[in-house]
């Protein structure tokens, strides 16, 4: 039973780091029409602006600042020199320009940083487990991801339900050719748009640093799941991007946790194991299919 | 003034004579600089150049040109590169591919078309087996010899029920493998991961119940940062030990682990404490040229060329496979491994060490800590029949 819940755990804290990188994904995508491959870019940026930073000053909280405001400062700067002259576009010219970006991205951090993988440690205090319940200790530092990331989500609530800006980014979404008639600074909102999305993965990056390796291409491997949460929400919708996270995160986890054992159960240990680790990391994409075979938008499609 | 030029012309028509413009060695490196494991064939670059730049230029007397190109780590990649430099540069020489599925892709081509392959780090069981070839020479080790040393050391420790982990590809099965051949006690539970996963937050929690003496793990480059990280984190090192082949324990990957792999023991060929001249004199010069602690992949580029050294020495110049091959084979070098020779399969019999994990001033490295196998011969050996 512990170990249920210690999985859940997992589950959860994989979900949030998911939804910091889906939420600016599926914004950038509902609202601009474009696809970013290269947003695993800014989580690397914010990886590595955090470590340096980190180790330079010793503080996890300038790191935090530091990481987010580059991963920001580079959207905005990406947004203004490429993406923008790409919106008139069809998918494929995007799709070319944003892998070209994430190859330009993976150079200028060897150049920068060289090939050898960061070190970034735990902040202090937060290296320890905490004891839940009697004989569950978890990670402190998992559990702070999950706060952060719930205070995230609720602030994007907040701004998107309460704020005029966010009023402006729903009606963009929901018709940009509207909103710009009714004299809206389209082209400011689409830069603040890509920044907050490149900021939150930044924030992600930063926050992974101390758990994952920080080193070149380590936005491609989170990229893949993000797009199957973007795709199992719905493209463009905020609420989408909580759910499929959370159900991409509970699923990867519990299909690692628990297959080996229920398979086992029922076939060899040898058949089970293997039989596992196939189905395991086939879960997620068999409920993306399942997902679209029922709800071919998503799950909750931003745009009726 | 006529003359002088008509004589200028003449001394250039004679350098050739004097042996300045003979053409040299070309020598073909197909590695991964590119992608997470770029760093891997920047190591062995190093390694390999370090030797030539010793002899200022030259191998065992004779001029070389190196080739370098990058496969990022992509098979396909591979193979174009090794058409090139067949093709267009005329190599007979090609070395230091760093991933077995990128050397199952091209080494088994060139070596039919007698290109003379020396492996500076990949060892797959294909080519040590009845895929063995005369061609082909592995000068670092065969695949499972790093996980079978930490096998019969974890057996000698008194471990009875261990827990094994590796990502779900051909050489993670390899390598589980090769810690079996040697292990003598239970199996608590064998996982195979995602290739690239970076959380494995669920295999810790599944490691924690199911309570086994020891945990051994394959899980190269950044996925064995990410593992090893976060098993510190979950609490766990301190009540199960875990142990792995040198691959998650390189100098370079453990600057970026921290002290979550602190005391950590594992198995490699080679350290850079091993106490013997030429390896004393290769880290200092190392160190020396690029400002950094070697890892064993430099030590394996290094060893390639020397090796390579010692037989384009004896061969007198000659540089045609055909005479190169014998003068290899007696690997007559001082290696900084110490023991070295070549068996009957072309694959190296060396000694395997089990080393630690120690901080020292200068950071994270290694410390070796006991000889397990003397003169140790892969499991592949007696299917080659060579």
């Amino acid at each position: 039973m512990l170990l249920v819940i210690e999985q859940l755990l997992n589950g959860l804290q994989l979900g949030i780091t998911l939804f910091l990188m889906a939420a600016g994904l599926t914004l950038v995508f509902g609202i601009m029409q474009v696809i970013n491959l290269a947003h695993g870019s800014f989580y690397m940026i914010g990886a590595y602006v955090g470590a340096t930073v980190a180790a330079h000053t010793g503080s996890f909280l300038l790191a935090m600042l530091a990481a987010v405001g580059a991963a920001a400062l580079v959207g905005c700067v990406v947004e203004i020199l490429v993406l923008r002259h790409l919106y008139r576009r069809q998918h494929l010219d995007q799709v070319l320009a944003t892998f070209g970006l994430i190859m330009f991205f993976n150079e200028l951090i060897r150049i920068v940083w060289g090939r050898q993988p960061l070190f970034m440690n735990v902040p202090a205090g937060l290296n320890k487990s905490i004891e839940l319940l009697p004989g569950l200790p978890y990670p402190t530092y998992r559990l702070v991801v999950i706060a952060v990331g719930l205070l995230v989500a609720l602030f994007l609530w907040l701004m998107f339900a309460k704020t005029k800006v966010g009023m402006q980014i729903r009606a963009g979404s929901s018709n940009r050719e509207m909103i710009g008639a009714l004299g809206v600074n389209i082209n400011l909102l689409y830069t603040l748009v890509f920044g907050l999305g490149a900021l939150l993965a930044g924030l992600a990056g930063v926050m992974a640093g101390p758990i994952l390796a920080v080193e070149p291409g380590m936005g491609e491997s989170i990229l893949i799941l993000t797009f199957v949460v973007i795709v199992i929400g719905g493209i463009g919708s905020i609420r989408g991007a909580v759910a499929g996270a959370l159900l991409v995160g509970m699923v990867d986890t519990l299909g690692r946790a628990f297959l080996p054992s229920l398979l086992r159960t029922i076939l060899a240990t040898a058949t089970a194991d293997s039989v596992a680790a196939s189905l395991s990391s086939m879960a997620i994409y068999i409920l993306m299919a399942a997902i679209l075979v029922w709800k071919p938008r998503g799950l909750f499609p931003a745009h009726g | 003034m006529k003359k002088l030029v008509i004589g200028l012309c003449a001394l250039g028509l004679m350098l050739p004579t004097l042996g300045f413009a003979v053409d040299p060695v070309k020598i073909g490196m197909i590695t991964t600089l590119s992608t997470k494991g770029g760093y891997l064939g920047e190591e062995i670059r190093d390694g390999f150049k370090l030797a030539i730049d010793q002899e200022g230029g030259t191998l065992g007397g004779m001029a070389v040109e190196l080739l370098v190109e990058d496969d990022g780590g992509k098979p396909e990649k591979g193979k174009q590169i090794a058409e090139r430099y067949a093709q267009k540069d005329g190599v007979q020489i090609m070395t230091s591919i760093v991933f077995s599925n990128v050397a199952m892709a091209v080494v088994p081509k060139i070596i039919k078309e007698n290109v003379l392959y020396l492996s500076a780090n990949a060892g797959p069981s294909e080519l040590a087996g009845s895929g063995c070839d005369p061609n082909y020479f592995s000068v670092s080790y065969q695949n499972d010899n790093l996980d079978e040393v930490v096998g019969q050391y974890v057996t000698e420790v008194g471990h009875k029920n261990v827990y094994l982990l590796a990502p779900n590809y051909p050489a993670g099965k390899d390598h589980l493998a090769g810690f079996k051949r040697y292990y003598k006690g239970t199996i608590a539970g064998e996982v195979y991961t995602k290739l690239d996963q970076a959380d494995y937050a669920a295999e810790i929690a599944t490691i924690r119940d199911a309570k086994p003496e020891a945990v051994f793990f394959f899980l190269p480059g950044g996925m064995g940062i990410n593992f090893l990280k976060q098993y510190a984190q979950a609490g766990l090192k301190q009540t199960i030990p875990i142990y792995g082949p040198a691959f998650s324990f390189d100098e370079r990957i453990l600057d970026a682990v921290g002290d979550a792999a602190l005391g950590v023991k594992n198995g490699s060929q080679w350290t850079h404490d091993l106490d013997n001249p030429a390896n004393r004199e290769f880290v200092a010069a190392y160190r020396k040229a690029y400002n950094r602690t070697p890892t064993l992949y430099a030590s394996q580029g290094y060893d390639t060329a020397r090796l390579l050294a010692s037989a384009l020495k004896a061969t007198g110049g000659k540089t045609d496979p055909e005479s190169l091959r014998p003068a290899i084979k007696k690997a007559d070098f001082a290696s900084v491994r110490g023991n070295f020779s070549f068996g009957n399969n072309q694959h190296p019999i060396q000694d395997i060490y089990i080393r630690e994990v120690v901080q020292t001033e200068t950071g994270f490295t290694n410390k070796t800590v006991k000889k397990v196998f003397t003169n140790h011969v892969d499991a592949y050996a007696k299917e080659c029949k060579m």
